[in-house]
């Protein structure tokens, strides 16, 4: 068991770069803040399996802050972008 | 308990295939609002078959509850972000390809 | 397992604070940070420290970037080019930063047993927290109780904090019948998403503040993540109807009230006849003075922490709507 969540956890990891990876080159602003959005519930993810991987699973109260802080930070751009209008 | 662990590890396997998918998927499509879609792939389906993965692994206790709580949240809020994301980005101007090939013509035919 | 995650983790910290430094749009500057602190909080999550991860979590990426996103909305987006060549601000860098591994060769090796700083202090709260103290997690007992006095400290810094913002920005309230009901109007989806998520973010706040003594948690996290609900529903629906909420002649009130509330536990422990802050004065049986005592002064932390964030951010947001509202 503890290979398939090693396999899993290093999975999402991958999936957190791509990300990452896709918020640093993005083509228009809104990429950027699609692939933060997408790091933060990825980090949710990867925080359970890796609780579960090191055999604390007391780390789930730090995923569902993760997933709360996402969601309002997501929330908060939106109303940024009704305020101003993007450069592009 | 063997079943268990065999089912579990079935289901995490298969969120790891469709979150990678929707990870390529990301660097792949063409236009923004496709791009949404792949991501939004990684936030339900892959959430759904990972935590799924992890509930089979505790045996009932808070873990249980504390999984699904963030289940719950993620399946309420993720797809609000995502509607949110392309609706203010629909607000602000963007584009979708077919419009954009649409105006292109139309700048072709007129100039 | 554990050292490849940590590798992994710091260097895509490294690459994130690269990217963030050729970026001239703090938009996306603002954004890049929040990936940096969710980075940060998870290497803190494998380096075992459960609290920290915690407070980072919840301050570094959800208050931080709201307040930098209320000021970019304030102010421009894009960071002005600088004239001058960055030759020699990077000698310096380099050569300080050669100076500082120069230095770290000589410390002990990194997590050794037999290191000074896990000699003196350490192996005393560790063993004797059970004891005396009586709860499953020790660094809430550290925190509250044998370093109480640094705890008061950090709760007057926070309020401090509130008052340095509050009388150099202000809470600007418009006459109420002018202002119109700002929010985001044509978002359905999110009004009735945000009335369903707000009271589980409550609970959640409440469940970390009371079981901050058995899991990670305490008055800080507890405090921020309330003051977050309301900054969802402020976002949602616009500072007027939060104002109806809670005013901030009330959050001013909660401020002071969170710090008397810590004080006085001190005072009242003196008053019984031991020290400042001694909890073992506060009922018969020790053990159980510890619990009362931690649990009161882990609600003032609270109270302070929620109301000194709630009125940074009610300070930042009025100006903003004030010179935007559309």
């Amino acid at each position: 068991m503890t290979v398939v969540l090693s396999a899993v956890c290093i999975t999402i990891l991958i999936v957190m770069a791509l990300a990452m990876a896709r918020a640093f080159n993005a083509k228009t602003v809104y990429d950027r803040i699609l692939g933060v959005n997408m790091f933060g519930t990825k980090t949710v993810l990867f925080i359970a399996a890796s609780g579960f991987l090191m055999g604390r699973p007391d780390f789930l109260d730090i995923a569902i802050v993760y997933a709360l802080i996402n969601f309002i930070g997501m929330i908060a751009v939106l109303r940024f972008f009704e305020y101003t209008a993007p450069i592009e | 308990m063997l079943i268990l662990d065999i089912v579990s590890a079935l289901l995490l396997i298969a969120g790891g295939f469709f979150g990678l998918s929707g990870a390529i998927g990301l660097f792949k499509f063409p236009d923004f609002y496709t791009r949404v879609h792949s991501a939004s792939v990684t936030d339900s389906i892959a959430v759904i078959l990972i935590m799924g993965g992890l509930l089979l692994q505790t045996s009932f206790d808070i873990n249980t509850a504390k999984l699904l709580f963030i289940m719950l949240f993620l399946m309420l809020t993720s797809p609000t972000a995502s509607h949110a994301l392309a609706k203010s980005a629909r607000h602000g101007g963007l584009a979708s390809m077919a419009e954009a090939k649409m105006d292109e013509q139309e700048n072709n035919n007129n100039g | 397992m554990a050292e490849f995650i940590n590798l992994a983790l710091l260097a895509l910290l490294a690459l994130t604070a690269l990217r963030i430094i050729f970026l001239k749009d703090l938009f996306s500057v603002v954004m890049l940070f929040g990936i940096y602190s969710f980075l940060s909080a998870s290497i803190f999550l494998n380096l075992d420290a459960v609290d920290v991860a915690f407070t980072e979590a919840s301050v570094g990426a959800g208050i931080s970037t709201v307040l930098m996103l209320g000021t970019l909305a304030l102010t421009g987006r894009k960071e002005k080019a600088s004239k001058h060549s960055s030759c020699l601000p990077l000698v310096v860098v380099c050569v300080t930063g050669a100076v500082l591994i120069y230095g770290t060769l000589d410390m002990p090796p990194f997590g050794d047993p037999n290191n000074p700083a896990h000699q003196h202090v350490a192996p005393r709260y560790i063993e004797e927290s059970l004891k005396e103290v009586g709860l499953p997690n020790m660094v809430t007992s550290v925190l509250a109780s044998y370093r109480g006095f640094d705890t008061l400290g950090e709760v007057v810094v926070v309020f401090a904090a509130a008052i340095g913002v509050l009388s150099l920005l202000g809470i600007r309230r418009q006459k109420d019948e002018l202002v119109a009901d700002t929010g985001l109007k044509e978002h359905r989806v999110l009004h009735v998403i945000a009335k369903l998520i707000i009271p589980l973010i409550i609970l959640f706040a409440l469940y970390v503040q009371f079981h901050g003594d058995f899991g990670p948690g305490g008055g800080f996290q507890a405090g921020v993540i309330a003051a977050a609900a309301f900054i969802l529903y402020t976002l949602v629906f616009g500072l007027k109807r939060t104002f109806v909420v809670v005013s901030p002649k009330f959050l001013a009130w909660m401020a002071s009230i969170g710090v008397l509330v810590y004080a006085c536990v001190g005072l009242f422990s003196m008053f019984k006849g031991g020290q400042f802050l001694d909890y073992n004065q506060l009922a018969a049986d020790p053990i159980a003075g510890q619990h009362y005592g931690i649990i009161i002064i882990e609600l003032g932390v609270g109270i302070t922490v929620f109301a000194a964030m709630l009125s940074i951010f009610y300070a930042f947001e009025s100006q903003v709507e004030r010179s935007n509202v559309q």
